[in-house]
């Protein structure tokens, strides 16, 4: 969290105390102003003004606040950090780094009224400039650069509220990110530091329609829903179903070049494995350990329900800001529900008049203002940059009608349903794939024609129209068994069953398989496509269906997905199935 | 310490009362009856002259004229290692009739949040001895994990069984490590027959040297449910994280602590969540759920093991259902199998514990542990979708290979699964009564199992069979 200029300071008295709501009187605020809430300075901010009463959410605990105590106006908005620094860090949901937290506490547990800001600010980076004194830059401009981590070159950048003008002078070297590096004719300091308000969207010259997919090495994504750089998710399920390792599973494999990850509202545990997990494993586009290109938000379910409903936006602002590097940002929310369950709880304590399920009116603007900020964008300084959002989406009891579910699907536009029946028997990921669905396919198929082979395309749809002919037939053999089925079709489970074991299902824990580039998910479906052809030969050749179910080779293709060198394991299975198959008739 | 006579509203458990001073939010208030007795309560909403009190005990026998007294503080817990041995009632006053507690320190009951970058990741195994826990849905130090039972099913003997048997196995090898174990027993609204049954095995095991009660029973008030488990967790994290104990906390029965929670949300007139329980259940519960786990640097480890019994045998009734979304996993006890006197009667197909992955395996438990487990799931769960059909169309309709599979269910219940309540199953016997039910099936069949490991285990087994023939 910035730590906003307290000049001006404007002091109000504490009317009322309910949970993370306080009122006060006399306060001369704006909305979102930051504000600092009783003798302990608990940070909160302005969410309601009327006459002279301004409501505030605070951002702590406030056991033990009572009326009568001060609350002292920032007179700025709840803003982040933004600069070197970033990447690598863990935050709370207000941008309060965790590490610092705990050394300034000095203890395990989460005491109150301590601010750090969201970067170092004595820490100093090497600056390297690209501009020099008498060149043009304008707001958004990259004025040098530093090396934030071995990853990533951050990009020093006009800020976007600047007017820009002539450089008169540039200091290259060893700067605290508070130095001015370079200085424009009509006074503007620039240095390695700027704030940005996190409720309000960076501009952007304008988003444009994307074409290339955000690569997640997990087989049912990129196979048959994929997402596209700049595209929008959500993984709905019950509890158990797979969010979580689908969310992480990305953030390890998806080829971004930045992660951000928010946990809202979810398990510490879970945030600890990533931390711990992180540095330990390479990234896969650069084989840098992983934690160079994450930024991590930890806002979990027993810290303060106010600072769950801004991690949100303190975790869009960052994926903004690198995106204005022109990187490609991926950003994943576990879960988007736990944010709506933030502002449900908000909202009843002000008395707002309740929408569907006590959720107020404006759920689903907020929603979609969030998932906007998503997109394939031209920057202001003319590159190119993207951010990915994933929403987990966690509805009560499994059910898929309730509003947050239903208004993030009308706004995302891949969905990724996940199915409590397919978790139950350890069919993982459990995504079902009748249910879910990817509207960037067919804009993405050029990508893998031209990327990774030519009838991508159509090899996913011959799998796809297996599945769903499983679909219809499983629906017969639950009444009467699969032995009354007619020779062909008892083939074709045969096949689809391979599809769903050797193909869709992937295991996130074995160390080969958890990661799948698309070359191998192709490679894993013409294995299965081989059987289906020479089988059905087979069977037209007379080769009654018992045989051509039990071969000796096909339990194989189940064993592609954790073989390193696959292409001679695939060759070699191929040969082999045809072989066996050839050789019944 | 400033006395009041200002009540002015008495609805259900909350008093509202007019106040001339700024009073904090959760501060402590003593109430005095006209007959002399002491309540104590919470305050729940303070605004500029007037606050909401919720009161533990109930808001009989106040009247208007009770006084009012703020004790400028919230709830503490007086902790100390000899808590170790009591039973104290639901607020956390001793009624075993043993000696004052000199507390070491007094401790916040709302505890704060464990700083998520000071966890330390939990993959200790815990040894249960029960093989529907420790083969399919191994337990960890630091980890909650539930309980999902229904009214009339045996949750209690299972947590009892778990609390006896607990231990973690090569800690018992080497004797090195200094921590010792304790049990917390948070009880909420249970009958006196329950609690009975919970203090009795207490007794006979001589566990109760290394254990905490507090006991809030079905007839004291159900507002002071709400504290209850509080005042369990923070002598918890007490023991557990400055006196290095690994403590393992029984919570019994959160379906009751929501209730309460209704009933006040109720009474305060708030706006109700899904089937009249408050919108912030889930932030409510996550409190306390999250009051489990590790920390960098202490030696000690809080586990949970809360009960419920999901209403109508639903979970996707809030209580259960927003437990699943905080917890990590959940074991589920299924009256079928209870129907069938299987004992343990718990149902592995929709069981789970999270931190299996990380907490098995070489060096952990056993190479083969996670493959055999994966594997015994989906023959299972194959086994039981075929007995539905087998309903139907009979048995001779079907294949030998789905035959092979319904024998594999029933035997999975009987032999793995039916180990009865005394029986403590070391970790090798729970994974070798596996692989004995696995190699029921041929060889192709165990296709999430690696090869290696079949070549070690099933054709081991098959040998010893072709010899026994
Ligand atoms: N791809 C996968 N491979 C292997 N196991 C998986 C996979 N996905 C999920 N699992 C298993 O399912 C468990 C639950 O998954 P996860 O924690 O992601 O659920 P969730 O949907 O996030 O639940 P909640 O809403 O309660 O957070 C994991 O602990 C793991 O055992
Ligand atoms: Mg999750």
């Amino acid at each position: 969290m910035s730590q906003a200029t307290q000049q001006d300071a404007e002091t109000g008295v504490i009317e009322s105390v309910s949970g993370p709501v306080v009122t006060a009187q006399d306060l001369d605020a704006r909305m979102n102003d930051v504000v600092y809430v009783g003798d302990e300075g608990l940070m909160g901010e302005v969410i309601e003004i009327e006459g002279n009463v301004t409501t505030i959410q605070v951002y702590e605990e406030t056991s033990g606040v009572g009326p009568g105590e001060p609350v002292e106006n920032t007179g700025e908005p709840l803003s982040v950090d933004l600069g070197p620094g970033i990447l690598d860090a863990i935050y709370d949901g207000t941008q309060r780094p965790l590490d610092v937290l705990e050394d300034k506490m000095n203890s395990a547990f989460l005491d109150r009224g301590v601010d750090a800001p969201g970067i170092d600010l004595d820490k100093e980076w090497e600056f390297q400039p690209e501009v020099e004194a008498g060149d043009e830059v304008s707001a958004g401009d990259v004025v040098g650069i530093v090396e934030e981590t071995v990853t990533i070159d951050h990009k020093v950048m006009v800020p976007p509220d600047y007017e820009g003008g002539e450089v008169v002078s540039v200091e290259s070297g060893d700067h605290t990110v508070t130095e001015t590096v370079v200085e424009l004719d009509n006074g503007e300091e620039i240095s390695m530091h700027q704030e940005w308000p996190v409720r309000t969207p960076r501009p952007a010259v304008e988003k444009q329609t994307p074409t290339k997919p955000l690569i997640s090495g997990q087989r049912v994504l990129d196979g048959l829903f994929p997402i596209a750089k700049g595209g929008t998710a959500a993984i709905p399920g019950p509890f158990g179903s797979g969010k979580t390792v689908t969310q992480h599973q990305l953030a390890k494999w998806a080829d971004a070049d930045i992660v951000v990850y928010v946990g809202c509202g979810e398990r510490g545990n879970e945030m600890t494995e990533v931390i711990e997990d992180f540095p330990e494993l390479d990234d896969p586009k650069t084989g840098n350990p992983l934690m160079a290109r994450t930024c991590l938000i930890a806002n979990t379910s027993n810290m303060p329900v106010a600072a769950r409903e801004s991690c949100i936006y303190t975790g869009i602002t960052i994926a903004e800001f690198f995106r204005d590097m022109g990187y490609d940002v991926a950003l994943m929310a576990d879960s988007t529900s736990r944010w709506a369950e933030a502002m449900r709880e908000i909202s009843s304590r002000l008395e707002e008049m309740p929408g569907e399920e006590g959720y107020p009116a404006y759920l689903s603007a907020r929603l979609s203002q969030f998932y906007e900020r998503a997109g394939y964008f031209e920057n202001v300084n003319g590159t190119e940059g993207s951010v990915s959002v994933i929403g987990a989406v966690s509805p009560p009891g499994g059910d898929f009608s309730e509003p947050v579910t239903q208004n993030t699907l009308r706004i995302v536009k891949t969905f990724w349903a996940l199915d409590a029946d397919l978790a139950e028997r350890r069919h993982f990921p459990s995504i079902n794939w009748n249910e879910s669905y990817s509207l960037y396919r067919e804009q993405l198929d050029p990508w893998f024609e031209e990327n990774v082979t030519e009838d991508w395309a159509e090899i996913r749809q011959w799998a796809i129209d297996v599945l769903d002919e499983e679909d219809e037939l499983q629906e017969i053999v639950q009444l009467v068994g699969k032995d009354a089925l007619p020779e062909d079709q008892q083939l074709t489970l045969e096949i689809a069953r391979y599809l769903r074991e050797g193909y869709l299902q992937q295991d996130a824990f074995h160390p080969t398989d958890t990661f799948c580039p698309p070359e191998k998910t192709y490679a894993i479906l013409t294995a299965i496509k081989t059987y289906n052809d020479e089988a059905f030969d087979a069977l037209d050749a007379g080769v009654p269906v018992e045989d051509l179910v039990s071969l000796d080779s096909t339990p194989q293709i189940n064993r592609i997905g954790v073989q390193e060198d696959y292409e001679e394991y695939v060759e070699e299975l191929k040969d082999d199935i045809t072989e066996e198959l050839r050789g019944m008739y | 310490m400033k006395e009041y006579e200002t009540i002015n509203e008495i609805s259900g458990p909350l008093v509202y009362a007019e106040v001339d001073e700024p009073i904090g939010y959760d501060e402590i208030v003593e109430i005095e009856t006209e007959d002399g007795r002491t309540l104590r309560g919470q305050v729940l909403e303070s605004s500029d002259g007037l606050v909401a009190i919720q009161v533990f005990e109930g808001t009989s026998g106040i009247d208007l004229d009770a006084s009012v007294r703020f004790l400028g503080e919230t709830l503490k817990m007086p902790v100390t290692e000899d808590l170790l041995g009591r039973v104290m009632d639901g607020t956390g006053q001793p009624i075993d009739g043993g000696p004052e507690i000199v507390p070491e320190s007094r401790e916040d009951i709302i505890g704060a949040a464990i700083n998520p970058y000071s966890r330390e990741y939990p993959e200790e195994f815990i040894q249960t001895g029960v093989s529907a826990i420790d083969g399919m849905n191994t337990l960890v130090r630091g980890q909650k994990l539930p309980i999902f039972s229904a009214s009339g099913l045996p949750h209690n003997e299972l947590a009892l069984q778990i609390a006896r048997q607990a231990s973690v196995p090569e800690e018992e090898e080497d004797g090195e490590d200094g921590s010792e174990f304790a049990v917390i027993f948070g009880a909420m609204g249970i009958t006196q027959e329950e609690a009975n049954e919970f203090m009795d095995d207490f007794e006979r095991t001589g566990a109760l040297e290394r254990s905490v009660v507090f006991a809030n029973l079905a007839d004291d008030p159900a507002v002071e449910r709400t504290v209850t488990p509080r005042l369990a967790l923070t002598t918890a994290e007490y023991l557990a994280f400055e006196k290095d104990y690994h403590v393992l906390v029984i919570l019994t029965d959160m379906t009751n602590y929501c209730e309460a929670l209704r009933e006040i949300g109720a009474a305060r007139e708030e706006v109700p969540g899904r089937r009249g329980y408050p919108g912030y259940m889930y932030t409510d519960l996550a409190t306390l759920y999250e009051r489990a786990g590790r920390i960098e640097g202490r030696e000690g480890s809080v586990t949970q093991l809360p009960i419920l019994t999901m209403p109508g045998d639903d979970d996707t009734h809030p209580i259960p259902d927003l437990t699943g979304y905080i917890t990590e996993g959940q074991i589920y006890v299924d009256r079928d199998l209870n129907s069938q006197g299987v004992q343990p009667p718990v149902n592995v197909l929709p069981s789970l514990s999270r931190l299996m992955d990380d907490g098995i395996g070489e060096g952990l438990t056993r190479g083969d542990h996670g493959d055999v487990a994966d594997q015994m799931y989906a023959a299972y769960a194959e086994g039981e979708d075929l007995r539905d059909l087998v309903n139907i169309v009979g048995r001779e309709a079907l294949s030998d290979r789905d035959n092979k599979y319904l024998d594999f269910a029933d035997d999975f219940e009987t032999e793995f699964i039916d180990q009865g309540f005394d029986t403590n199953r070391e970790l090798d016997d729970t994974l070798d009564i596996g692989w004995d039910l696995l190699s029921q099936l041929p060889k192709e069949e165990l296709n999430r199992i690696d090869e290696e490991l079949i070549k070690e285990y099933y054709d081991a087994s098959e040998e010893v069979e072709a010899t026994a023939d």
